[in-house]
């Protein structure tokens, strides 16, 4: 079966944002870009199954910017056989990425789509689940193990409180939570045979599709700095402190 | 104006939750109806008629474990009378809203903090680093709200309960089982004190046999870094962070914990937060209130017994 992966070009985890001073926006210039880490452990899941033979082809997809080639280039290093970018300067929004995404599953017929739970910059947490709705399929999002058999996957979920299990037909979207598995580093071998595997440059348009944002940013501010407090010496001030200074306990 | 609030409850009663979100919807204005769907869900609908200013309580039986495909059949057709749909951002609305915007070609609106008009909401976005104000051009509204970021409205109201009937029709996901650990700590997301523990702790066993008696004395709920539940010290709905669980107790104490980005995502707007940590760098304590350097298996005991002395 046919496995499509949505991998987002997004801020290194490792890096702080800084708002600009005008407020229209964060400061990205210059900073390093690097592959959304939900998107790296959906990449990885998707090899797997290839490895273990449920998967025949992993096709790795982006919309962003020119630059969002090089993640769909570490996704084809990671094991993915082709990519597919959607051309876009700008922001889209994951109902637009949604759409954009039906189009490519409605021209590709995967059996299977592997999200991200949420894209560490905007923190939606949409895209899979949007999907899922506009195509009638059924979910597995915030992943933690999963098992696919050749008409339905089963899916154990992290909930509030502990795990739930599903059982959907296929074809279905899954989302992955951090715990699914622990995404491999590309050998160097590798990143040189990514480099001639192909990518398909698209536009939003190619699927009908009108990427204008719905949510006008009316502007983009710090959030309010908590001031760092005292240290105290021994676990008895400590208790002082909280008692009748903080009247916490 | 009407506002659909989707309720989060365990069968028996809504969750505090529930009326928080009813606050944010209070904020969009115009009429509030509480959804209740579930299994036996009567108790919950009884309680969320009790909300002070709901106009009316729906309550549909059938529904299992409010899977998102069923509460997209569910909550689709009743869009047509409202203006928004409001959901705690809890892993069940996180899974259900999306499915319902995406059905009503409508933007989401994630993790909401603030409302500051009909259409105009405020969200935090990179962990929290940034906050940003957004004003929907969308017909409707459908949103998941940051429970923690809303005083919960009491009781005092008396809806009426409507009985609504489950959409009928096969569903393509079936559930299957669940594991839900029962304790009888005070749930994480909305629990009054929150002890935490990192890393540091090196093994399940240290977890319980350190932080837990801790929160115990404190009645506190127990919580955890990404590093601990990834190790197997703590079990995954114990983490607190940007894709964990968001809480602002009045007291958060972070053992062993280094104060990744991540992690105070989900825990900077806690009233009081106190660190223990050997190593006075570490970034938790630039946003501590207290701190205290020093091996958390020795000072955590000591703790215990101050606690005791004050009466703890
Ligand atoms: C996509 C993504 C999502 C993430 N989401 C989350 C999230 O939701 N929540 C979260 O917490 N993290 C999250 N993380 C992980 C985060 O970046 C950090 O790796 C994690 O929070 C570190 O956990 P820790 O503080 O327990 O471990 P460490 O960073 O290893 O810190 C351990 C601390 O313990 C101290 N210590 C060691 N021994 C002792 C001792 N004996 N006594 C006292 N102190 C001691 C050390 O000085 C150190 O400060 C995420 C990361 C990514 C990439
Ligand atoms: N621009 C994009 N390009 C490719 N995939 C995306 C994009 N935006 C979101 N996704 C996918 O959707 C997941 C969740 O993102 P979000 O809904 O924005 O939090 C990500 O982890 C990706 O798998």
């Amino acid at each position: 079966m046919k496995v499509l992966v949505p991998v987002k070009r997004v801020l290194d985890y490792n890096l702080k944002v800084k708002v600009k001073s005008d407020q229209s926006g964060v400061d990205l210039s210059n900073l390093k870009m690097s592959m959304n880490p939900f998107c790296e452990i959906a990449v990885e899941e998707a090899v797997r199954l290839k490895e273990k033979g449920v998967v025949t082809e992993i096709i790795a997809v982006s919309v962003g910017p020119e630059q969002a080639q090089e993640t769909i280039r570490t996704a084809l290093a990671m094991g993915a056989d082709r990519g597919i970018l959607v051309k876009v300067d700008g922001d889209v929004e994951p109902l637009a990425v949604a759409k954009i995404l039906k189009g490519i599953v409605e021209a590709e017929g995967p059996q299977l789509v592997i999200l991200g739970k949420q894209a560490i910059d905007d923190d939606s947490n949409q895209t899979g689940q949007m999907l899922a709705a506009l195509l009638g399929w059924p979910q597995g999002t915030f992943a933690f193990k999963l098992d696919v058999a050749s008409d339905k996957v089963t899916v154990v979920r992290e909930v509030d409180g502990g795990l739930q299990t599903v059982a959907l037909e296929l074809p279905a979207i899954i989302t992955t939570d951090l715990r699914l598995n622990e995404p491999r580093y590309a050998s160097l071998p590798n990143i040189m045979k990514a480099k001639k595997k192909p990518i398909d440059v698209k536009a939003p348009g190619d699927y009908g599709v009108d990427t204008t944002p719905r949510l006008k940013v009316l502007k983009v501010t710090e959030p309010p700095k908590r001031q760092g407090g005292v240290k105290v010496k021994t676990a008895a001030e400590l208790v002082d402190k909280l008692k009748n200074e903080a009247g916490v306990l | 104006m009407a506002v659909l609030v989707v309720a989060a409850h365990d069968g028996a009663t809504v969750k505090e939750s529930t009326g928080k979100v009813v606050a944010a919807a209070q904020k969009i204005g115009g009429d509030i109806d509480i959804l209740v769907a579930g299994d036996n869900a009567g108790g919950a609908a009884a309680s969320a008629a009790k909300i002070a200013g709901v106009r009316k309580v729906l309550h549909a039986d059938g529904m299992g474990k409010q899977l998102a495909e069923a509460m997209e059949a569910l909550i689709v057709p009743l869009a047509a009378n409202y203006d928004a749909i409001l959901f705690a951002a809890d892993t069940t609305g996180k899974n259900v809203a999306p499915r319902i915007a995406a059905k009503l070609d409508v933007m989401q609106v994630s993790g909401l903090i603030d409302v500051l008009g009909p259409k105009t909401f405020i969200r935090p976005i990179y962990a929290g680093n940034a906050l940003t104000t957004v004003e929907s051009s969308d017909p409707k509204i459908v949103a998941t709200v940051q429970p923690t970021a809303f005083k919960t409205v009491g009781e005092g109201g008396s809806a009426a309960v409507e009985t609504i009937s489950a959409p009928g029709g096969a569903l393509k996901a079936a559930f299957v089982g669940e594991e839900i650990a029962k304790s009888d700590r005070p749930e994480l997301a909305g629990a009054k004190r929150v002890v935490s523990g990192g890393r540091a702790l090196g093994s399940d066993e240290k977890f319980k046999a350190v932080i837990e008696p801790l929160a115990d004395q404190l009645g506190a709920a127990v919580g955890a870094s990404r590093a601990a539940v990834d190790a197997g010290y703590a079990p995954n709905d114990y983490q607190v962070g940007q894709t964990g669980k968001v809480v602002a107790p009045e007291l958060y104490i972070a053992i062993g914990i280094s104060g990744a980005i991540q992690h105070l995502a989900g825990m900077k707007d806690s009233k009081v937060i106190v660190a223990i940590n050997k190593d006075e760098e570490a970034p938790i304590f630039q946003i501590a209130d207290y701190g205290l350097v020093g091996d958390l298996f020795t000072l955590v005991p000591e703790l215990r017994a101050e606690l005791e002395k004050a009466g703890v």
